[in-house]
């Protein structure tokens, strides 16, 4: 890595239980992207192939909201090397479509789906309510939306690279 | 028993998902996996809402595809509804699924495997991603960019949001089309085929370069399912299934995809979320078919647009190991994208594309309904069934990325048999186990959420392999 990469701000794109429109958004900045390239540098992202979370990331953007347990030590891992840690979209912020299955309870789910055999080597065991992202770790800030729009997450990383806390009033969208 | 290698998370694809490879006491490969780590269960929870709301929640199924869903959950609404929506309502919807097929397809072939064929498999990884493309080849970054980008701002103009837009409707669209807009989208397509042919001409360019992966990339022979339509051409929206072996003879014709349940079936391992069907009057193995832009072109028997077809033509004859090789996925995808992008100019100047009369409505007049659309990576199908209030009493989804499930294993296995000769295993040897599963363009955020109510057969093994609980539903 060169000089000038080791001056742009660290970022990581995380997806958890979400459905990859918030990352798909993010994609959606189009040619915006080519511009923020010279800025950041994504260090750790769906999009990358780095395996594990760096030691120390600026800015991470979390998609999705903590459906298993995986997410659960994910989420707080993450938490610990990241100095700013962002709620992308309405599932990391409020549970939005995943939590819809709380209140049929989880075992009622995968009963549903595997009748009395649900897949229980290697994949991740689910949670027993999906959660938030706030309700796990501590949040610095809220991008909602589902998803938001590619605007408001340029608009929101550009006041973050400035320095600045992004104010979404007039730009936010909710719900939809 | 050796510890196994473990690929954790998979990434450049469109889910969540690990590789597991076993390995002997000698080193050799003894058996490999792709196991799919997340579930979310909207089979269950759509149960008691109001059969309107779901192609707006069924949507959020996926980000990468929601039109998809959108299309084949408004389409099982249109048949509770009992009604045959408007001409115009059926091209508009026609448009916006080729659209998304274009912009998926742009995703998957420029965002995600791009970095792997253009800086290579074995290309340092920090390097390895669409950014380590834009500094090093500038050009192909913004090419994908920019086609992935004329997919969206079509659907957008048609739909008025890129992502979760809730346009398509039970009974046809919400708002016609405009003049202003229909011209705006028909600027924008020649762009999008010149990047195209571009990208045709620069990946048959480099296939000589990739013997060894079109080797082993889940090349062995396989059934292949699709829609065609009654000329058997290529189609996307509607029509009947056909299933054809490697040869491309024809197993099974005319399928009617609501019957699905009488032809298809379903095994569940213990090690993954995702059920891999298979086409039930040949068993598992003989009966494994692969789905999707491949498989399209093999099923159908030709593009009605004329670049397609010459493309479509050159690489079914000049190329005969796409007939096993899941490497030619990528090669067939940036065909589909030649027809959706030549495609959607015939459909906006048919003269009947801005009329208003874009909607049936009425209430529901039958209690199940069931829709299917070719979705960008094959065969989806949404069916529901409600009670006399129109609350949803089951729902059920046959997802696209599913039925490819059982190919895919088995190609993890053959790049993991063809690459790891010894206990050194490269970074590129490890990219390429990847690299196999990019080239199906899995979604798995969609794909967990599949055939709950199927000829179900689950098996239970022990450790040292033996069935110790078996059930069928």
């Amino acid at each position: 890595m060169n000089i000038q990469s080791r001056e742009k701000v660290s970022v990581a794109t995380v997806w958890l239980d979400g459905c990859s429109g918030c990352h798909m958004s993010f994609l959606d900045m189009d040619e915006r992207l080519i511009e923020l390239a010279g800025l950041i540098d994504i260090v750790y992202s769906p999009f990358v192939d780095t395996k594990i979370f760096p030691e120390q990331v600026d800015l991470t953007l979390v998609e999705g909201s903590v459906s298993s347990e995986e997410d659960l030590s994910k989420i707080k891992k993450i938490r610990e090397h990241t100095r700013l840690l962002i709620s992308m979209g309405d599932c990391a912020i409020t549970g939005n479509v995943p939590s819809l299955r709380n209140p049929f309870g989880t075992e009622k789910v995968l009963q549903h789906i595997y009748l009395k055999h649900a897949p229980s080597e290697i994949v991740p065991r689910l949670l027993p309510k999906v959660l938030p992202i706030h309700q796990v770790v501590p949040v610095d800030a809220f991008l909602p939306g589902c998803p938001p729009s590619a605007d408001v997450l340029y608009f929101a990383l550009i006041e973050l690279l400035a320095g600045r806390m992004p104010d979404l009033h007039d730009v936010t969208r909710f719900g939809k | 028993m050796s510890q196994p290698i473990i690929i954790d998370p998979v990434t450049r694809i469109e889910g969540h998902a690990k590789i597991t490879v076993q390995l002997d006491e000698s080193g050799k490969v003894k058996d490999a996996h792709f196991h799919v780590t997340q579930v979310r269960g909207f089979e269950k929870f759509c149960e008691g809402r109001p059969f309107a709301e779901m192609p707006s929640l069924m949507a959020r199924i996926c980000g990468i595809c929601p039109v998809s869903h959108l299309v084949a959950s408004s389409k099982a609404c249109d048949a509770l509804l009992a009604v045959r929506i408007p001409p115009t309502a059926v091209k508009l919807r026609r448009i916006i699924n080729l659209a998304q097929i274009m912009q998926s397809h742009a995703l998957s072939f420029f965002h995600l495997s791009i970095p792997d064929l253009l800086l290579g498999m074995d290309v340092d990884p920090q390097q390895r991603n669409i950014f380590g493309v834009l500094a090093q080849h500038p050009e192909m970054a913004r090419d994908g960019i920019r086609l992935r980008s004329i997919g969206q701002q079509i659907i957008e103009m048609l739909a008025g949001k890129r992502i979760h837009p809730a346009w398509v409707v039970p009974g046809g669209v919400s708002e016609p089309l405009t003049e202003e807009k229909r011209r705006q989208m028909l600027i924008l397509l020649p762009e999008a085929r010149e990047i195209t042919l571009r990208a045709l001409a620069w990946f048959k360019g480099t296939l000589t370069r990739y013997q060894e992966e079109i080797a082993s990339f889940a090349n062995f022979p396989t059934l292949f399912m699709g829609l065609i339509n009654e000329s058997n051409d290529l189609e996307h929206y509607e029509g009947l299934l056909r299933i054809v072996d490697s040869d491309r003879r024809v197993i099974a014709d005319r399928l009617d995809p609501a019957l699905y349940k009488t032809y298809i079936a379903e095994k569940v391992d213990n090690w993954t979320y995702l059920k891999s069907p298979y086409y039930k009057p040949l068993g598992i193995e003989e009966g494994t078919y692969r789905v999707g832009p491949l498989a399209r072109l093999m099923v159908s028997e030709r593009c009605n647009t004329p670049e397609a077809e010459a493309e479509r033509e050159e690489f079914l004859t000049n190329f005969r190991e796409a007939y096993t090789s899941s490497f030619f996925y990528h090669y067939a995808r940036l065909i589909e994208i030649l027809y959706a992008s030549e495609r959607i100019e015939v459909l906006l100047n048919e003269p009947d594309i801005l009329s208003p009369r874009v909607r049936a409505r009425a209430e529901p007049n039958q209690l199940e309904g069931i829709g299917v659309a070719e979705a960008p990576r094959g065969t989806l199908i949404h069916h529901y069934t409600i009670d006399e209030d129109g609350l949803i009493c089951t729902a059920n989804l046959v997802i696209a990325t599913g039925h490819n499930n059982l190919a895919m294993n088995r190609g993890v296995l053959q790049v993991a048999q063809h690459f790891i000769k010894d206990e050194h295993i490269t970074d590129g040897v490890l990219n390429r186990l990847e690299a196999v599963i990019r080239a199906f363009d899995p979604c798995l955020s969609c794909s967990t959420h599949a055939f709950g109510e199927m000829p179900l057969h689950v098996q239970l093994f022990d450790n040292a392999g033996i069935i110790v609980d078996e059930r069928f539903r």
